[in-house]
């Protein structure tokens, strides 16, 4: 059934997606869906061990088995054999070691890629696996990242003789300024490994396309822009030769923003063997293979005077690069850099990050990258802060946050957050969280001695969106822009093409780009075709992560919308014999001022420019414009989140009672899905409070490295949110918007343990580990109250 | 993952399943609702020769009553256990603790037999079958056996019925009028337990007068908490539940896990005894 769309008004309106209809009736075409003829399959032989030097690999048993077509170690690839790059030498030293496709003398984490089969059908190309004969030598596996960085470890890439990837500093005037404080709180967070866990595993397709010199490789990726660009660069293929699809894509999380090993070897074997190369990861090889987030040890300072005014702060950093540096790993937690003052008005502001190198996978962004760790950290400190000057902890929130009349305000870390009011957005929060209420209940469960203890977390926060101003990426040594593009094409019969280069895997484009076009061209969404992923139909682009595709790509569809309409007007008006300032355009029509029986529609001055028969002297045919815009500044979406906890104390037990967050992500152009968004994110960062943690042991093997140990909340584990928005609109964006994809990870995190902690704080508990599972918490509680 | 390739034999009567696992030697297995058994194909922790798929043997499925019995086909998928009646009304406890199994989808597929069968020391309902003094009745070329449930777990993923042999059916003795509960305990909803406790107890005079105490994964086998139910015979409050379930991780073998180490496995066997035998038995 068609919906019935008033366009014009398209922008805000809470419409049903476009891209549920396929997604529901199971007519996606994931890449795995992509079936060519002549394909052949490609597996991969991971190590076993998380450190070792490889003393033989013989494939001539794989080569020997039914239907194998080829296989292949580092020595048998050579020159194909081409390394993963990074694109973010974060200091001018930085270490940055080979990762080579195929492991060449050592591997260096289990699942570290050792040699590859290639048959007729995956189930062979797995079997062959098995008659690849390696010997191993075990080295000494580096897991403990202090122990890393002490003089006597063994290397992970011993000919850089360190471990230390870099050291980043950033101020310098804390030790000064906490002299002026009355009270100094230091607390060591682990933000512990987590694992994307995205439903649709990667996969890949690359295949010669015959007709002409083209391969095209289809990835499931969050970046097919720039995979193409970094696969041109790293396999030597001419870019213009080289087309990436990012055909449906079942969620990424970061997880799916990177070049992968089993791109660069799918595609060096489709061009050495001339016929189509597919690749599908199991589960199994997705929780050690692809790339890991997280993963900080966090040694926070907090200083304030007697009353609660902040003082400053200092944060040291050992972030776990894992064994190799994939495309952004170093930047990662410099992206969280900026974000450790949160929303707080502050004198001093230190920060020290060491990145480490590990016989573990390697990490990179994962939802927020940086900024959930920023976030926890601040936030979790705030809490402690709080207890320690026996205050109430939003009190001390709000005696240091900036207030609504103070913005724009540049923070002690330097980021200008341009518009925000947290006192709106808790008010509300407070309000539909009945907080008195539940303080009265904690209060009472207190007296009482109840086995169930409840607990109210807070997190106040803010987090930078739209990734990314070029310049600054320049100052951050990072090797491209932040720039996004659009072009808005009207078809001959009318119908809208909008070209985007933003590159969506679950989040809803194909919809909320519509409506932003519509809400310019007044064309029914229905009518508009969004175009994107494919670096042949939509070429220029720097696709999706980082909450950046609407504050920066909607920049460019409202840009390129208005343009068009420009042009459009001057075609219309020479049809209409009058001039453009005559014109008024209203609902897809072009009218003469005073006199509506002379219009014509946005379709007719298409068809007009596309027969060019009668157009204006000057005016090229076809109706088309482009916008390539580069984002002024970050947007800065904030809100206060509350969590009741409850806390069986005879168990260790943690059930997330009530959840109310009130976001502020400026304007909203589909608030069903800014909601869906929140519901996920939210459901993310619970996970990392409370369920998830990928964990190795002594030896490098991981020790939870599937799903029924590494386990995600379902919806069973949830409560239904409580949620709301406020809405100061961002002036960093002529759309007013602001970024929603990682606010519900970032926020809810601290939240949930905050409240933990709260819950158990009169039994002497003021940390909790993550994931609280019941164990780490009865633990805790038995500690605390003095026992085992 | 794709398994390694395996012949597909599929039986349409229990016989024809015995001479399939007959012909496929010792490594052939049985095929139920799949729900443990495709795992572990997928994976390659298992390379089987023949696997014989028994889901559509009709004397395998349903829930019939014999006597002073409850019996349940093997093949009977949990789903079609919670909905019976006469499961609800006589062996409630089977109900409950089936009921706490995975997700619906898994519910649908997986069976009781399998269940059961598969002997994972994390499965929920091991220790209702043991606990309840079920009896499992089990077909091999020799004719059918009875095996009662103290000697049918014989370890961790380990029972009595030998690779020639299948499971037919499992008998529950009726227990009407018995208060039952299962006290899961897991990290999320659709993990494996931790720890759980399956209870039934029937009450006389607001006393207990009988206890059946099962306990989930505290070792390799179920465990029958004897030592409780001896010492709750006669308790009437809270206090004193707690007190007798304080005995509940006495012999013990109880094993550490990343979910748990010993101390706290104890712990919990011995809390969540005392809150499922609360719970069976309406104290409050």
């Amino acid at each position: 059934m068609t919906e019935v769309v008033d366009v014009g008004t398209a922008l805000g309106r809470p419409i049903k997606r476009k891209e549920d209809a396929r997604l529901l009736h199971g007519q996606t075409n994931w890449t795995d869906n992509i079936q060519l003829p002549g394909t052949v399959h490609m597996a991969i032989l991971r190590s076993p061990f998380a450190h070792a030097t490889i003393t033989k690999l013989d494939i001539s048993g794989a080569l020997a088995m039914p239907n194998v077509v080829a296989a292949f170690g580092a020595a048998e690839l050579g020159d194909l054999n081409a390394s993963v790059p990074c694109v973010w030498p974060v200091t001018d030293d930085m270490v940055a070691p080979d990762f080579p496709a195929l492991a060449k003398d050592k591997v260096r984490h289990v699942g570290d890629a050792v040699a590859v089969v290639v048959a007729s059908d995956a189930r062979s190309a797995a079997d062959a696996l098995e008659a690849i004969v390696v010997d191993y030598e075990p080295l000494d596996a580096v897991i403990d990242m202090e122990k890393a960085i002490s003089p006597d470890s063994t290397y992970v890439h011993d000919d850089k003789g360190t471990n230390t990837c870099y050291v980043y500093n950033l101020g310098g005037g804390y030790d000064e300024k906490v002299k002026e404080a009355d009270v100094v709180v230091k607390r060591r967070f682990i933000n512990q490994r987590l694992i994307p866990v995205f439903m649709e595993p990667r996969s890949v397709v690359a295949a010669p396309m015959g007709m002409s010199d083209e391969i095209t490789l289809w990835s499931s990726t969050q970046v097919p822009h720039i995979l193409r660009l970094l696969l041109a660069l790293v396999t030597g293929v001419p870019e213009n030769n080289l087309r990436v699809v990012a055909p449906d894509v079942g969620g990424g999380f970061g997880g799916k923003l990177q070049i992968y090993r089993e791109e660069i070897l799918a595609l060096q074997l489709a061009r050495k063997m001339g016929r189509p190369v597919k690749w599908t990861e199991t589960r199994s090889e997705d929780m050690v293979a692809t790339h890991h987030g997280r993963d900080q040890i966090q040694d926070i300072e907090i200083a304030a005077k007697s009353d609660g005014t902040l003082v400053g702060l200092k944060v040291d950093l050992i972030a776990n690069m894992g064994a190799f540096l994939q495309i952004i790993t170093p930047g990662v937690p410099l992206l969280g850099m900026f974000m450790y003052p949160g929303i707080y008005k502050m004198g001093a502001y230190d920060f020290k990050c060491t990145g480490v190198f590990t016989n573990t996978t390697p990490t990179d962004a994962y939802r927020g990258a940086g900024r959930p760790e920023a976030t926890y950290a601040i936030e979790r400190i705030m809490d402690e802060l709080a207890a320690e000057l026996g205050m109430e902890p939003m009190e001390l929130r709000k005696k240091n946050w900036i207030k609504h009349e103070e913005f724009p305000y540049t923070t002690i870390a330097g980021l200008t957050y341009d518009t925000g009011n947290y006192e709106l957005a808790t008010a509300r929060a407070l309000e539909l969280f009945d907080y008195d209420g539940l303080r009265a209940e904690q209060k009472q469960r207190r007296d009482s001695g109840d086995k169930v203890q409840l607990g109210i977390g807070i997190s106040t926060f803010t987090e930078m969106c739209g990734l990314a101003p070029s310049r600054t990426l320049g100052a951050l040594k990072y090797v491209a822009g932040g720039w996004e593009h659009c072009t808005v094409r009207v078809l001959p019969t009318g119908k809208v093409e909008v070209i985007t280069g933003t590159s969506p895997h679950g989040q809803g484009h194909e919809t909320a780009w519509s409506q932003i076009a519509s809400s310019i061209l007044g064309i029914p969404v229905e009518d508009i075709e969004v175009v994107h992923s494919d670096t042949g139909r939509a070429p220029y682009g720097m696709d999706t992560y980082g909450s950046r595709s609407l504050a920066v790509g909607g920049q460019a569809i409202k840009a390129a919308s208005e343009r068009l309409i420009e042009k459009a007007a001057v075609i219309a008006a020479h049809q209409l014999e009058c001039s453009t300032s005559d014109l008024e355009y209203i609902n897809g029509v072009f009218q003469v001022k005073g006199d509506p029986e002379k219009a014509q529609p946005l379709g007719a001055v298409a068809f007009e420019a596309f027969t060019a028969h009668n157009l204006p002297d000057g005016v090229e045919p076809t109706l088309s414009a482009e916008a390539t815009i580069d984002p002024q500044d970050f947007s800065y979406p904030h809100g206060t989140h509350l969590a009741a906890m409850e806390v069986d104390t005879e168990t260790g037990k943690v059930t997330l009672r009530k959840y109310v967050c009130v976001d502020d992500v400026g304007i909203q152009v589909n608030p069903m899905i800014v909601e869906g968004q929140v519901h996920g994110g939210l459901a993310q960062g619970i996970g990392q409070a409370l369920y998830e943690g990928a964990f190795y042991d002594q030896d490098g093997q991981p020790l939870n490295a599937n799903m029924s140990s590494y386990l995600v909340p379902g919806a069973p584990d949830l409560p239904m949110f409580i949620t709301d928005t406020t809405c100061t609109p961002s002036t960093t964006n002529p759309l007013g918007t602001k970024g929603v994809g990682e606010a519900g990870a970032i926020a809810s995190t601290p939240a949930i343990i905050n409240g933990v902690v709260d819950a158990l704080r009169h039994l002497g508990v003021n940390d909790v580990a993550m994931p609280a599972t019941p164990m780490t918490v009865w633990k805790t509680i038995q500690a605390a109250q003095g026992g085992k | 993952m794709i398994p390694v390739a395996f012949d597909y034999k599929k039986a349409t009567s229990v016989d024809e399943a015995l001479a399939a696992l007959a012909a496929g030697g010792e490594d052939a297995k049985i095929l139920g609702g799949g729900q443990s058994l495709l795992p572990v194909l997928r994976l390659r922790l298992n390379a089987p020769s023949v696997v014989v798929d028994c889901s559509t043997i009709d004397e395998l499925k349903g829930v019939c009553e014999d006597g002073n019995n409850v019996v349940v086909g093997a093949g009977t998928t949990h789903y079609d256990v919670i909905k019976n009646p006469m499961v609800n009304q006589s062996v409630s406890l089977l109900a409950k603790a089936t009921a706490s199994v995975a997700d619906p989808q898994i519910r649908h597929r997986g069976t009781l037999g399998g269940a059961l069968a598969h002997a994972d020391p994390r499965a929920d309902q091991p220790p209702v079958a043991l606990a309840l003094d079920a009896e499992f009745n089990i077909a091999g070329p020799g004719g059918r056996r009875t095996v009662s449930a103290a000697d049918f777990f014989i370890g961790p993923f380990e029972t009595a019925v030998g690779p020639d042999e299948i499971l037919v059916s499992v008998a529950f003795p009726k227990l009407d009028g018995w208060g039952s509960h299962y006290e899961k305990f897991n990290r999320t909803a659709q993990a494996w337990s931790i720890v759980g406790a399956a209870a039934a107890v029937r009450m006389d005079g607001g006393k207990i007068a009988e206890a059946r105490i099962g306990l989930t994964n505290v070792g390799g086998t179920p465990h029958r908490a004897t030592t409780v139910e001896q010492a709750l015979v006669g308790a009437s409050s809270i206090a004193e539940v707690e007190a007798a379930c304080a005995h509940a991780s006495d012999g013990l073998e109880a094993f550490a896990d990343d979910d748990a180490d010993v101390d706290y496995r104890e712990h919990l066997a011995r809390v969540l005894t005392a809150r499922a035998v609360a719970k069976a038995a309406g104290l409050s």
